[in-house]
């Protein structure tokens, strides 16, 4: 079989903007930073008072309260985003689709307020742990929700490299659909990290921002942490075509490197691997790409590197580049970012609107490019790149197109 | 504690930990009657052991399936319980 050009046809997400892909474009769109203080764990617990929380998530509107027993809240979270882009796929998952339909999500920390839950009880309480603490922690406990509650018994399984890890499903979703290993798929990723245990640990590696997040700013001081689920339903283009189906854009190209460097400290070289790998993948020279969603988390070590690698990789042309963060609106979500960027990238692309860098204040000569400072910005971009990096020196590219291209 | 009240502390725990109203639960109810699974029912032993206190081996737990032989092997291991705090 030749290899199938691939389309989005549903999106569906959760994040601190709301529990759907609608508000989360509204906001990002607009350049609104969800980043709030935080409600989920004490006040005055942490150095870092602020976060991009899903604080309007409530279980109850989508789950039998014994169902939400048995679900940590990433898993909830990637069942409710996954629900919404089914819907709006309009697919029909029954007959031979539901064995042809694989499902890949991403989790870097799994359950892991379950996790802090259990231990607590064990070490500082009763000595007990709950028997649901096992299939609740369970990092593919989004993605078997998802597959028993669709009927989709096809390949299911979840990637976990941190930061990198909703890039990688997606990435590897695509090549599934691509190649004809299935026909569907559904592919994201999920992460809930607001437990005190897992903040206390964000803390010690000091690399959360005591007030908000500026990525490629001169006086940016690290990351804030966000939480959510991006989905996206895959289909081959020529069959949700003849469906009739709704195309947000393709999914065109899949890079993946590892820097082989160290276990926090990235190594531009990795990354400009990936993004190249990218590109070759989807038959693209670099000149055609008109928008980078960066990694950008607002450290200062990765946004000098993230830049240095887009000269490597662009040349002159990086100088064209449009390139944001919305990690400045919707936060670090780990797991997770990859999926809310590729939700924000294929709207900007069909949508003609990029977002921008939100709470941006000064250049940094080390990141001097066009970073589209705190205001979205009209242009018709025909194709873009999404970038992951991970801590180990994991990184992911994906390459979307335009759904206005032939 | 007398039987009924035991019977009626353990029929509040399985309802509250099975989400079920508590008139649904009665001794004569088998717990597949209740619909409770594999899963259900060992979430149920964890909620019955922190409600009593008490430690509830796999061999005691694996051949319950009503509510009265809940009721039965909680008294038995409550009995036992009490027994080792009087000696």
């Amino acid at each position: 079989m030749s290899p199938r050009r691939v389309a989005v046809t549903g999106i569906g997400v959760v994040s601190a903007f709301g529990d759907d892909f609608g508000e989360f474009w509204t906001g990002v769109a607009s350049g609104t930073s969800a980043i709030r203080a935080m409600t989920l764990v004490p006040p005055g617990s942490l150095r870092f008072p602020n976060a991009a929380e899903a604080a309007q998530f409530d279980p109850a509107r989508y789950f039998e309260a014994k169902q939400i027993d048995y679900l940590d809240r990433f898993a909830q979270f990637a069942i409710v985003a996954a629900r919404e882009a089914l819907r709006c796929s309009c697919l029909k998952i029954g007959g031979a689709l539901a064995s042809r339909m694989a499902i890949v999500t991403g989790s870097s920390a799994g359950g892991q307020a379950t996790k802090d839950e259990g231990f607590r009880s064990l070490y500082a309480m009763n000595g007990r742990v709950s028997p649901l603490t096992i299939p609740r922690v369970m990092g593919n406990a989004g993605a078997s929700a998802i597959s028993s509650e669709f009927g989709i018994t096809g390949p299911v399984y979840t990637v976990s490299t941190a930061c990198s890890s909703a890039n990688h499903a997606i990435g590897q979703a695509f090549w599934m659909v691509r190649h004809g290993i299935v026909d569907a798929a559904m592919a994201g990723g999920s992460e809930a990290p607001f437990s005190l245990g897992f903040l206390k640990s964000w803390e010690a590696l000091r690399v959360v921002s005591p007030d908000t997040c500026r990525p490629f700013s001169h006086d940016r001081h690290g990351l804030i942490l966000g939480e959510g689920a991006g989905m996206l339903v895959l289909e081959p283009l020529e069959a949700a075509r003849a469906r009739g189906a709704q195309i947000w854009g393709e999914i065109a190209g899949f890079g993946m490197s590892s820097d082989a460097h160290h276990l926090t400290q990235p190594l531009s070289s990795g990354a400009a691997q990936a993004m190249r790998s990218a590109l070759a993948d989807a038959g693209a020279p670099p000149e055609a790409i008109g928008y980078i969603n960066a990694h950008g988390t607002g450290t200062p070590s990765n946004d000098a590197t993230e830049c240095e690698a887009l000269r490597a990789v662009f040349g002159p042309h990086a100088q064209k580049l449009l390139i944001s963060s919305t990690k400045s609106m919707h936060g670090h979500a780990l797991g997770a970012a990859g999926a809310l960027e590729a939700a924000a990238t294929l709207a900007a692309l069909r949508g003609g609107l990029i977002p921008p860098t939100a709470n941006f204040t000064a250049p940094d000569p080390a990141c001097d490019l066009d970073v589209v400072p705190n205001h979205s910005r009209c242009a018709e971009v025909e194709w873009a790149l999404s970038n992951s990096f991970a801590f180990g020196g994991l990184n992911a590219v994906l390459a979307f197109r335009s759904p206005a291209a032939g | 504690m007398s039987r009924p009240e035991l019977a009626a502390r353990i029929m509040a725990v399985i309802a509250s930990n099975q989400k079920i109203p508590v008139e649904s639960v009665t001794l004569d109810k088998t717990f597949a009657e209740l619909k409770m699974d594999s899963l259900d029912g060992i979430n149920l032993l964890f909620a019955l052991e922190n409600e009593f206190g008490i430690d509830i081996p796999d061999n005691a737990a694996e051949h319950i399936q009503s509510v009265h032989e809940m009721v039965d092997g909680i008294e038995k291991l409550l009995a036992e319980k009490a027994a080792q705090q009087g000696s």
